[in-house]
């Protein structure tokens, strides 16, 4: 929809020409979230599309995500066969409420600012032990976990003047073995619950990703894959409040998570088929 | 900047915030459509270099450089796309205003994407199809077809705006750009029950841009209703243009002319208020309690039982003794139900320009259902005489009910003849949500007595329905609720109480069904329920205790004299939808641990409102030897323009194509209640058959004059009058007629009095997930008793469309109300409407009937498919589950408990 407050918009092509930031100030990623709402404090969009960052970066230690790619960018990566956990890619595009078209514009890193619970690429980069790379205001760089960026519905790590510049993926999480279970009230809705099991290939090591249902990722790790009952009271102390709107009652994002929960153990508990 | 648009250059700056859709609009590009304008419907959709694009979430600036196409661009000169070509030969449209989005998006998918048409158009939603004729549009399969001189009643002929459809052409409200436009914005309160004391408006006039600032103090004091009728006084008069008394969250208490939307919202905005807060009540019962407060100080009146203890109306009627009947039962069930607010969500929302033409004659361009009764209106509350006032509607994008409401002229109006200026307002998708209407939410008891053996004894309803802070349609809808649902049954012991209850919430209004979905959903559970207490299936319990041609039909009130069976089909009904379950043709379920389950329910309607209701039909020969007609329905995607023309074609005994068509509008003169009530076909099409046939006689009457032949010898054929063998051109009888003075018009005019019943019966297979909730539909069949259908692909579209509409009401649709009285589903991302992925396919069937009443045989089919659907499926669910349901929506997060209990 039209902004009708925004007076200017800044279109820098380089970080030092990026302006300082004041009130009324907003990042401009896909703008499919900022364009889908009235803004009415808003007064400035900061265009990141002209830094011309490069939307995928095969590194020797994994794969780099600038913020400003877009989902359909990420959706089309072809991934090399030994990154067992590329499905997963996929799967969380497909998880997103919004279209194809959609994903022609929206970015992976408006999904994580947006800090939505059901925000699927906050799925994917808490699941894959990313890491987000941030531009503080005074020209310096932090680093935090992708599971630890959303801290609650709507809310994340960022300072007013901070940029998520990145997300790295390690290449030993992109090898990892994976499930993944989705659910939503209609078929094809926002997701209530998504959770997404890894395994590594040598070690006993398992590690499940709540969203969706939680406010924030939840991440669980175990050293040796537990039991039923292990991973069933884990949960239960761990989680400690559902998300509650009218994409799922709270009750029932719980049944499902414990529900998924025990179907991704149960099936990355089994060998890996050949 | 320059930007390269279906292949030629513009230059233009679009301002810092404006988004693309808006841009290509200002640049006459009015295929690109405004549904929701956030990204979830896609009737903006357009390439960005050759990518679909969402155009309302693009920047603008960001398209400078890109190539962008839009609808206007996708043919090759005069050579349709495939794509559009195949949404004309499936018709894969209705009102049309998704059409374009729909067809730049199918256009653009790759096989894998036409494989799984769930996914890829998630981010398209149309109201009116229920996507069936998208599906096969999509997948090439013709559905029109040509008809023969005389031959247009029952066949697929197309609509004819789908050329202008299928390439964005078709002229939508505001798809027109007058010289000098101001914008109006409403400013709305925040305080679900306050009395303003007074409004500073002299920030919002210094706002650079702002025009005029309208409040109270500019309203006139007529109180009127927005609800529209044929009779003025069943609706009760509790509302003003602009009030000082806030009785909803939303509600609008100024309204902001500017020359710009911007400058326009910028003075609401500005604008500072005063309040009052006054005590508010949400719930209806409480509402009804002593000492609650009063919403609407007013004097009882003729549509206004006792407003100081906030009731709009009341029902109480009935027949026999139905304690007599309970207690001759042998079972008895009884329950209480409740259905939620639900919003029409047509994708073209409450918009209008208004303006005072150069011989003082005020203007109101409108998306509305009821273009004469809202001229009525409109002079009535601004002391105008009618033939001031002009109101007309070319294409509407969808109404489903919501558009036989005044609420956009009025104001309109008002701020059009304050400023002299010609004047638009749009409602934004969220003032569809807070500020237009929503179904009336019912609480509903029911009790049914009957014995072993299958026999109805005893029916008792009782209603409350909350009509929110406005009376409008509460009243009819009401009496509509507690009338159908119960009369459709032979029973000889009937009660019926409701009462419609003021709260401090949206309004509620007119809705597709009328009242009837809700008493629906109760009764056809209940039914469902006793029929398993003796051991009857529910259908056959239904056949045994449903009226059968003949039977008094006798719900609140005794049966009405002008209700009679033009025809009668509930029999086959019943019969098709049993054989088609019977047939084990469905999808299979997911997994075995699925629980399958099998239900149905009925719904009779009338086929007219009561209290008539009128049309008014002129046909006329012309030079050419085509025929111009004159009717007054409005085309929202009903289908009934393409009605119009096969009935006129079939009298007349030419082609639809030799016919030129002018519709909606209070200028062309005669009368039309409105497309309302189910009517454009049995009331509309009845008043074109009479026209026509009277225009034949004329033709025949003269040809026989002026040839010598006899009257029975003279036929008329597509192109002349055949005169005992010898043809004598259209033409050239036109040419005779007009040297002698002599004009060949004709008119037709309709009453909607008697009236006849139409029948739907609905059944559905399903699967219940014991863990999850969720609810796949294995088979959806309705079988329905139109009399004899004029355009069957239409006809069965329109029962597509109800379907899916009704799904959507039934498994996630609720405009949720919170305890402040906020709606918090003001989107279509917060308020699911069914897409693609949602729907099933639905087996249509049609009884063989044909109605004494209506054209050709036709009865009305426009509401009712909806109203059996959301019962069909609760029953299905209990008969799958062991769980009776008795609120909707059916959603797995609040069926999952009860469910895993009895498994």
């Amino acid at each position: 929809m039209d902004l009708n407050t925004i007076t200017a918009v800044a279109r820098p092509q380089t970080r030092e020409a990026l302006p300082g930031w004041r009130e009324g100030d907003a990042f401009l990623g896909g703008g499919t979230w900022l364009f889908s709402e009235p803004q009415p404090r808003l007064s400035r969009l900061i265009d990141l599309a002209a830094l011309g960052w490069e939307p995928l970066r095969r590194t020797p230690a994994g794969l780099e995500i600038a913020a400003t790619c877009t989902v359909a960018e990420l959706d089309s990566l072809a991934a090399p066969v030994e990154w067992t956990a590329a499905p997963l890619i996929g799967q969380c595009c497909r998880a997103f409420l919004a279209s194809f078209k959609v994903w022609n514009t929206a970015t992976v890193g408006g999904n994580l600012c947006l800090a939505l619970p059901a925000g699927p690429m906050i799925s994917l980069a808490a699941a894959l032990n990313g890491v987000c790379t941030i531009w503080t205001p005074d020209g310096g760089e932090r680093r935090i976990d992708a599971a630890s960026f959303v801290t609650a519905a709507e809310r994340n790590v960022l300072l007013p003047g901070e940029i998520l510049r990145r997300i790295d993926i390690s290449t030993a999480a992109l090898t990892r073995r994976t499930a993944f279970r989705q659910i939503s009230l209609t078929p094809v809705g926002r997701s209530a619950a998504l959770l997404i099991g890894t395994r590594a290939p040598k070690d006993a090591g398992f590690v499940l990703t709540v969203t969706a249902s939680t406010p924030h990722p939840v991440r669980l790790a175990f050293a040796t894959m537990p039991s039923a009952a292990e991973l069933r009271a884990r949960l239960e102390r761990d989680i400690t409040a559902y998300h509650d709107d009218m994409h799922g009652l709270p009750a029932w994002r719980r049944h499902m998570t414990l529900h998924f929960a025990e179907e991704i153990r149960s099936e990355l508990s089994a060998e890996p088929s050949r | 900047m320059s930007f390269r648009i279906n292949g030629q250059d513009f230059a233009g700056q679009p301002s810092a915030g404006q988004c693309l859709r808006t841009f290509l609009r200002d640049l006459g590009m009015y295929g690109v459509k405004k549904g929701c304008d956030a990204g979830d419907c896609g009737a903006c959709t357009v390439y960005l270099d050759g990518e679909p694009v969402h155009s309302c979430l693009v920047p603008a600036f960001r398209a400078e450089g890109c190539e962008v196409t839009t609808i206007e661009g996708l043919a090759t000169g005069n050579e349709l796309h495939p794509m559009q070509r195949a949404f004309l030969d499936a018709q894969g449209f209705q009102c049309g205003f998704c059409t374009a989005g729909m067809i730049m998006t199918a256009a653009a998918l790759n096989q894998a994407q036409r494989a799984d048409l769930g996914q890829a158009l998630k981010g398209n939603l149309c109201r009116c199809t229920g996507y069936r004729a998208i599906d096969d549009a999509i997948a090439g399969r013709r559905e029109t077809e040509d008809a023969a001189a005389g031959e247009a009643c029952g066949h697929n002929v197309p609509a004819p705006a789908g050329p202008d459809v299928v390439t964005g052409q078709a002229r939508f409200t505001l798809d027109v750009a007058p010289e000098g436009l101001l914008h109006i914005k409403l400013a709305r309160s925040p305080h679900a029950h306050a009395r303003i004391r007074s409004i500073d408006k002299s920030a919002a006039l210094a706002v650079p841009g702002v025009a005029a600032v309208l409040t109270y103090e500019d309203s006139p004091q007529t109180l009127f209703s927005t609800a529209r009728h044929q009779v003025l006084s069943i609706d009760p008069p509790d509302t003003l243009v602009l009030d000082r008394v806030m009785r909803f969250i939303g509600q609008r208490f100024a309204a902001v002319v500017a020359d710009t939307e911007a400058a326009a919202e910028a003075g609401c905005r500005a604008l500072n208020v005063d309040y009052e807060i006054l005590a508010a009540v949400f719930d209806p019962d409480e509402a009804l309690r002593d000492g609650a407060p009063v919403i609407h100080d007013l004097d009882p009146g003729p549509a206004l039982k006792d407003p100081r203890r906030n009731i709009v109306w009341s029902v109480d009627g009935g027949a026999g003794d139905v304690e007599a009947g309970f207690a001759a039962a042998d079972v008895i069930h009884e329950g209480t139900y409740y259905v939620p607010r639900v919003q029409h969500a047509h994708l073209e929302t409450l918009a209008a320009i208004g303006w005072v033409d150069g011989g003082g004659k005020l203007n109101i361009r409108s998306s509305t259902q009821v273009p004469f009764l809202t001229r009525q209106e409109v002079a009535r509350v601004f002391g105008m005489g009618e033939a001031k006032v002009r109101v007309f509607c070319e294409r509407v994008g969808g109404g489903f009910g919501a558009k036989q409401e005044m609420l956009v002229e009025d104001v309109v109006a008002l701020c059009a003849l304050k400023t002299g200026k010609p004047v638009q307002l749009e409602f934004t998708r969220e003032e569809q949500f807070i500020a237009a209407t929503t179904r009336h939410p019912m609480r509903m008891r029911v009790k049914l007595g009957a014995t072993r053996d299958g026999k109805l004894t005893a029916m008792q309803l009782h209603v409350v329905s909350n009509t929110g802070a406005y009376g409008n349609h509460g009243g009819p809808v009401l009496e509509h609720a507690c009338s159908e649902a119960l009369s459709v049954y032979v029973c000889a012991n009937k009660k019926a109480e409701g009462v419609a209850v003021y709260t401090n919430t949206v309004p509620a209004g007119a809705f597709r069904g009328y009242g009837l979905p809700q008493t629906n959903f109760a009764v056809e559970s209940a039914i469902d329920e006793v029929a398993r207490a003796i051991g009857m299936d529910g259908l056959e319990f239904r056949r045994r205790n449903a009226v059968r041609e003949g039977d008094p039909m006798a719900g609140s009130h005794a049966p009405s004299d002008d209700v009679i069976y033009g025809s009668y089909g509930l029999d086959q009904c019943f019969d098709l939808v049993e054989a088609s379950l019977k047939r084990d043709d469905g999808d299979k379920p997911p997994s075995p641990d699925w629980r399958i389950g099998q239900g149905t329910a009925l719904t009779m309607i009338c086929t007219v409102p009561p209290g008539g209701h009128y049309s008014d039909t002129v046909i006329a020969l012309n030079a050419d030897g085509g025929y111009d007609m004159t009717v007054g329905t409005a085309e929202f995607g009903n289908g009934t323009t393409t009605v119009h023309l096969q009935v006129a074609a079939t009298a007349l005994m030419t082609t639809p194509a030799r016919l030129r068509l002018q519709q909606s509008d209070s200028d062309h003169g005669g009368h039309d209640t409105g497309a309302y009530g189910s009517t454009g076909t049995v009331i509309g099409g009845r008043a074109t058959e009479i026209a026509a046939t009277a225009l034949r006689d004329v033709l025949l009457d003269f040809a026989a004059r002026v040839s010598g032949a006899a009257r029975d010898a003279c036929t008329l054929t597509a192109d002349a009058v055949v005169c005992a063998g010898t043809p004598i051109a259209l033409t050239a009888l036109h040419r005779q007629a007009t040297s002698a003075g002599i004009a060949f018009t004709a008119t037709g005019t309709a009453t909607g009095i008697p009236r006849s019943v139409a029948f739907n019966v609905h059944g559905f297979r399903v699967a219940v997930h014991p863990v999850t909730g969720e609810v796949r539909i294995l088979k959806s069949v309705q079988a329905a008793d139109a009399g004899t259908v004029i355009n069957p692909m239409q006809c069965r579209a329109q029962i597509e469309g109800g379907v899916a509409q009704a799904l959507g009401a039934a498994l996630f649709e609720e405009v949720i109300v919170d305890g402040s009285g906020r709606v918090t589903t003001p989107s279509f991302r917060t308020y699911h409407i069914p897409a693609l992925a949602d729907v099933p396919r639905t087996e249509v069937l049609f009884a063989k009937t044909h109605d004494s009443l209506g054209p050709y045989g036709a009865k009305s089919m426009s509401e009712s498919p909806y109203n059996p659907v959301a019962p069909a499926l609760a029953n299905a669910i209990r008969d799958a589950t062991g769980v009776r349901f008795y609120e909707l929506p059916l959603k797995p997060d609040r069926m999952f408990a009860k469910i895993a209990e009895r498994h």
